[in-house]
């Protein structure tokens, strides 16, 4: 539990190791923070209330309407690509580490991958914060956003690129190491991400290096849109998948400790994550339902995969809910619900995953319906869609984080958090505005609101919309305030003066198995056979397709920037 | 090592509650895919195909995308309609144009092609299933039929730059 503190650690990590760790979470924690700023007033402007001209000079080049956009596009960029990207390298070396109880192999290669990050990051803001990459976070081209938008996010990838080979090493070595022992869960569940993150972004490193860049400099006339979509999707679905899996290791390997219980199973856990593996990368056609140069077929067979990618989710509810009712009968929970009661709600970090996780059923539900093919159509590009993905990746993601941060900045600082009671009220905070905000978003979504648009400024908005865009914006707000106190609590904690006593520790919480991990067949701790079935999988599912838009390229689209109906204005 | 080892690490042992779990998972799963395979091989309900490349710096030279609008195919029962999206608007902006003699009338068959001549934009047409993106250098193709008079917007529903919360145009259905 987060209040106990422990006089011996299992493994202590280095001062330097949770130093380097801390920094991937300040760097995660201020983008959080820059970028959150726009999302209440995205919101707001959707009930007419345009704050934008009020906050001019929080803009360094304020452009009227584009101020909407740019902003929008700092959001995505900030929230959905740099925080998570941050936090999870972050987090996913403690989970090596701690996991493995063994120093990283290389250091030096994760520190490099690290502040290869950074710079990206630095790079990448330039044109972000002078409204000469306000593209969004998709940047579908042909719109063009200046060279350093597209090198910083490449900075990025790579970095984090890096960080895994730093990770691979380790649990290489520590195999060697410890040849009869089975590969710790965490440190499995981090690494397993890490692989499949760097087989899914082989899609936008085509994307960017081989049809983006080349027309940024000149070198090609033009570009083919329909392939850089199809490049863009390889990537963009298995990303969700990169930012929830570090989550599901949280749930799956850390919460149940938490909250005074066991993992349910071990093997269970371990299958879900190899299907994640398997199943994460070759669906990307579930985004382009609605494209007119993909054939209906492919976007078929898309769509049942998906269905699939579903199943290991469904495991984790009932792993997750079984490890979470155990702990609660442990600590005398009664009844058939009554045991809801029992659980730790007093505990921030607790609290933000357990609320994070309610929120991703709801999640989980809407993302089926966008899977599902024809019913796609009703929902594509509405209001509908960021309403599921503030469920998903701004609530089980960000809630999760938000929970891990709870107990990991007093880990890696040796200072007790501040202000417990108040970790547990941003929580509640957050989650209310987010029940609001993404009930009103899907509703008016339905009803035909566009999303990644100014509605407070549209022609054609109904008058039926506008109780759900004013939902929208208390919604928004709402969120905001819970995400600010999270921020300040983390902010002071950190800077505080005040140490934990002498000789006390804030432990990773490492959740022990109701079975025992040696018992899990042998195939659960085999990498090969499933990184093989994950290529085979992904070249019957890709492959020809991928192979007629490669032949078939027609780079006929000059570059627009979003200010110009001219090519290249 | 003895057999029942060996057995045990090959063998996943699964909870019989968490089995009876799994089998319901499957079952919903399974019963979402016959239901979206229902609806779009035998309820027709579908999505956009491939249809035809075009060269986006081009295409406006020649039929029939230099007259974008209405074709009567068949008068009362068959329609194409022909859209250009551009920044920041549909070409033409009301189908069909005011000064024409076409009328689409309710429970006719309307086919709309849209292409895109610069960035990437979408369509959706309120109140149908008429809802996809207008690549450049690729026709997108919906068909979808009227049940009701009156006039349905259609509306950009992709990002495309500073004037894309204006762009939009309408369809009037006749009686």
């Amino acid at each position: 539990m987060l209040t106990e503190t422990t006089r011996t650690p299992v493994y202590e990590l280095t001062k330097s190791d949770k130093k380097f760790i801390g920094w991937h979470i300040f760097f995660a924690v201020t983008a959080l923070t820059i970028g959150s700023l726009f999302g209440p007033l995205q919101a707001l402007q959707h009930a007419g209330i345009d704050l934008y001209p009020d906050l001019n000079f929080l803009f360094i080049e304020f452009n009227g309407v584009n101020a909407y956009y740019q902003g929008l596009t700092l959001h995505g960029v900030l929230n959905a690509l740099i925080w998570t990207t941050f936090f999870i390298t972050g987090f996913s070396t403690l989970a090596v580490i701690r996991g493995l109880k063994r120093q990283l192999a290389i250091p030096l290669l994760n520190r490099i991958g690290f502040w290869m990050m950074a710079v990206g990051l630095v790079v990448a803001a330039v044109p972000l914060l002078g409204d000469n990459a306000s593209v969004l976070y998709t940047f579908y081209p042909p719109l063009e956003a200046d060279v350093l938008f597209y090198l910083g996010l490449v900075l990025v990838v790579v970095g984090s690129w890096i960080e895994g080979y730093g990770f691979y090493i380790t649990l290489y070595r520590w195999r060697k190491e410890n040849p009869t022992e089975k590969t710790p869960f965490i440190t499995l569940a981090v690494v397993l991400n890490m692989v499949m993150w760097q087989i899914a972004t082989i899609g936008i490193a085509a994307e960017i290096l081989g049809l983006i860049l080349p027309m940024t400099f000149g070198w090609v006339g033009g570009i083919d849109p329909q392939l850089s979509r199809t490049f863009f999707w390889f990537t963009g679905h298995p990303l969700v998948y990169f930012w929830l899996l570090p989550a599901y290791a949280s749930w799956y390997g850390m919460l149940p400790k938490q909250a005074g219980g066991k993992l349910f199973s071990d093997s269970l856990a371990r299958l879900a994550f190899w299907l994640f593996l398997l199943l994460s990368v070759p669906l990307g056609f579930h985004h382009q339902f609605v494209d007119p140069g993909v054939p209906s077929g492919w976007k078929f067979i898309h769509s049942l995969l998906t269905f699939g990618v579903a199943f290991p989710s469904l495991l984790t509810l009932f792993t997750v809910v079984a490890s979470l009712e155990y702990a609660a009968r442990q600590r005398g929970g009664r009844g058939l619900f009554g045991w809801i009661r029992a659980l730790p709600w007093g505990d921030g970090s607790v609290t933000a995953q357990l609320l994070a996780g309610i929120l991703f059923i709801f999640g989980g539900i809407g993302g089926v319906a966008n899977a599902s093919y024809n019913v796609n159509l009703v929902l594509h590009n509405t209001t509908w869609v960021p309403g599921h993905f503030h469920l998903t990746v701004a609530s089980a993601v960000t809630l999760s984080f938000f929970g891990i941060s709870y107990w990991l900045v007093p880990h890696i600082t040796g200072k007790p958090l501040w202000r417990p009671k108040l970790a547990v009220v941003s929580s509640w905070v957050y989650f209310a505005g987010m029940l609001i905000f993404s009930n009103a978003m899907h509703t008016v979504g339905l009803l035909g609101a566009p999303r990644r648009t100014p509605l407070g400024l549209a022609p054609y908005v109904p008058d039926e919309w506008n109780g759900h865009l004013f939902r929208v914006a208390v919604g928004g707000a709402i969120m905001w305030i819970g995400l600010m106190i999270f921020v300040v609590i983390i902010a002071v904690t950190a800077w505080q003066r005040k140490r934990l006593p002498e000789g006390e520790h804030i432990d990773v919480p490492v959740a022990e198995s109701l079975d025992d991990p040696n018992n899990a067949p042998l195939w659960l701790d085999r990498w090969k056979p499933w990184l093989i079935a994950t290529v085979v999988l992904i070249i019957l599912a890709y492959g020809p397709q991928l192979i007629d838009q490669i032949f078939g390229i027609e780079s006929t689209s000059p570059g627009f920037t979003p200010q110009s109906p001219l090519p290249g204005g | 090592m003895s057999t029942s080892e060996s057995a045990g690490k090959t063998k996943l042992h699964i909870d019989p509650t968490e089995r009876s779990w799994i089998r319901a998972a499957i079952l919903v799963l399974v019963v979402f895919a016959i239901s979206i395979t229902i609806a779009g091989f035998m309820l027709g309900i579908q999505v956009p195909t491939e249809e035809q490349r075009v060269d986006p710096r081009t295409i406006q030279e020649e039929l029939p995308w230099s007259q974008p609008g209405v074709r009567e195919i068949v008068p009362g029962e068959k329609y194409d309609v022909y859209l250009i999206a551009k920044m920041w608007f549909f070409d033409p902006n009301t189908v069909p144009a005011p000064d024409s003699t076409v009328e689409i009338p309710t429970g006719a068959e309307v086919t709309f092609y849209v292409t895109s001549v610069d960035v990437q934009h979408g369509f959706k047409i309120q109140g149908t299933n008429v809802n996809f993106m207008a690549v450049p250098g690729e026709v997108s193709k919906l068909t979808t039929v009227f049940e009701e008079p009156g006039s349905y917007d259609y509306i950009c529903t992709e990002y495309c730059g500073t004037g894309h919360a204006s762009m939009y145009g309408t369809v009037n259905i006749t009686e």
